[in-house]
């Protein structure tokens, strides 16, 4: 289709056109700049109404979600503090990701090292639960967020029975051929930093004698703990005696 | 017949090829990029995962729109010409035109899926996006036959794109809609029990679209042979019933 030039145009209908334009860009710009505040964050919808948004894409869903979910932690350069966010509504939304995606990382990466770093022990330990229900539901994919879990349950929070229970959990279900043998054996250091040094060597002895260990250098690390611990128990028990 | 059905499916694809919507393809592929990139940039992890699954599924989506909008104008337009009447006056079978046309279209949605799928592969592992492209094309082929079928039935854009566009959006929610039917298996209310069941036919007579061309499968486990096959298999019967419903159609039409 040919096209008349533009001064063809009458010069009242360009004007027209310009001023409206100039109205609009300008009606935008007064407008407040949107934000997420951490109040904001409602409970989410149900996983099956969900589903049913996603029209047959739940993974793609799952990843806009999670970018969604993760507006109400950055807003135009500041940071909102994590800890103003409401952690029900927010280990709803991370279910529902991760109901939608199971395979998706980006939930419990969230969990374990976003949310969980709050300087509120309550919610730290919110999500670290959280983290570790999910864990139990796939070990040898989300063990390096439970790994992380446990760290910040033993140095965060110097909650040691609860690191030791993530430890424990670690070592029972993580079989993964490629999750490094240190996860599988946080368990005898958080015993041996409980004082709980017999336990610790038992472990150790036990871990050494099954035949698990097959690099040579994790051998004598392990070894020579267990010689440490060993002199340690000794010492302990010659002290104690009168 | 096939010296009918070849010049008519030639005429439809040259037909695609000269009109805009090779235009609008090149901007749509423009404007995912553009997005993938968007969102890598924000994802703190899964970046790459974030950026093929979320373009993946904008690709597959407007793909299917524009095939539908693309087979409906285009009948209409025939229609309105009075081609439709001058191909239908011809000594031929009404079946040899509606093949023909099917042919066409489905060469343009194949032509559409390769030019879709392509750019896929500079962000994910070509075998999955050749997997991807390959159910992407059978999904297309069904919205044709759809698109043809309703246009024929309804006539007017509005109502026959509307009829693809409802078509698409509930076979790809079917799944979804069964499952939260089904909570109300165990209701003794009977008008809960009514919804699970009709919930059920409807899923009877509808491609299980949400189990092709999932974004998915770039990402995570790619399809088995079987899932592939299936693809096929569940592309080739539905367009068979489409086919057959649209030419029962045209038949009782008296043009």
């Amino acid at each position: 289709m040919r096209e008349r030039p533009l001064s063809g145009v009458p010069a009242w209908v360009t004007a027209l056109l310009a001023i409206a334009l100039a109205l609009q860009i300008g009606l935008a710009s007064s407008r407040p700049e949107p934000s997420a505040k951490a109040e904001d964050l409602g409970a989410p919808p149900g996983v099956n109404a969900l589903r049913l948004a996603a029209v047959g894409e739940p993974v793609a869903l799952a990843k806009l979600l999670m970018l969604y979910l993760q507006a109400f932690d950055y807003q135009a350069g500041s940071r909102v503090p994590y800890r103003d966010l409401d952690y029900g509504h927010l280990e709803q939304w991370l279910s529902a990701i991760l109901a939608l995606d199971p395979d998706g990382q980006y939930p419990l990466m969230s969990a374990s090292r976003l949310y969980a770093g709050v300087p509120d022990p309550a919610k730290q330990r919110e999500m670290l639960e959280f983290v570790y229900r999910e864990y139990l539901k796939d070990p040898n994919r989300r063990w390096p967020w439970l790994a992380h879990a446990t760290v910040l349950a033993k140095h965060e929070l110097k909650d040691l029975p609860l690191a030791r229970k993530y430890a424990v959990a670690l070592q029972q279900h993580t079989t993964a051929p490629d999750a490094p043998a240190w996860v599988t054996q946080m368990e005898p250091f958080i015993l041996e930093d409980m004082d709980e040094l017999e336990a610790a060597r038992v472990l150790i002895g036990g871990l050494l004698a099954s035949g698990r260990i097959k690099d040579e250098r994790e051998m004598r690390l392990l070894d020579r703990r267990l010689k440490l611990l060993e002199e340690r128990i000794g010492n302990k028990n010659s002290g104690k005696r009168p | 017949m096939t010296r009918i059905i070849g010049p008519i499916a030639q005429a439809t694809l040259l037909e695609a090829m000269r009109s805009r919507m090779l235009w609008l393809v090149g901007v749509l592929l423009l404007l995912s990029l553009a997005a993938a990139g968007f969102l890598g940039q924000v994802a703190i992890i899964e970046a790459a995962e974030i950026r093929v699954t979320v373009v993946a599924a904008l690709l597959r989506a407007a793909a299917a729109f524009l095939t539908a909008a693309f087979v409906v104008m285009s009948m209409v337009r025939e229609s309105n010409d009075k081609v439709l009447e001058l191909m239908l006056a011809q000594p031929w079978p009404r079946a040899a035109y509606l093949f023909g046309k099917l042919v066409g279209f489905s060469a343009a949605a194949a032509l559409l899926t390769v030019l879709v799928t392509l750019p896929l592969a500079l962000i994910a592992p070509a075998g999955r996006v050749f997997a991807w492209g390959l159910s992407l094309g059978c999904e297309l082929i069904i919205v044709t036959a759809m698109s043809l079928f309703c246009v024929i039935t309804l006539t007017h854009i509005v109502p026959a794109l509307a009829a693809v566009l409802g078509f698409y959006v509930l076979a790809r929610s079917i799944a979804a809609l069964q499952l939260i039917a089904s909570a109300a298996e165990t209701s003794t209310l009977w008008t809960d029990r009514a919804a699970n069941w009709i919930m059920h036919a409807i899923a009877l007579v509808l491609p299980r679209l949400d189990e092709m061309t999932q974004s998915a499968w770039l990402v995570g486990a790619p399809p088995t042979a079987g899932t592939l096959t299936s693809v096929v298999a569940q592309t080739a019967v539905y367009t068979l019933l489409l086919v057959a419903a649209a030419q029962f159609d045209l038949h009782r039409q008296n043009l």
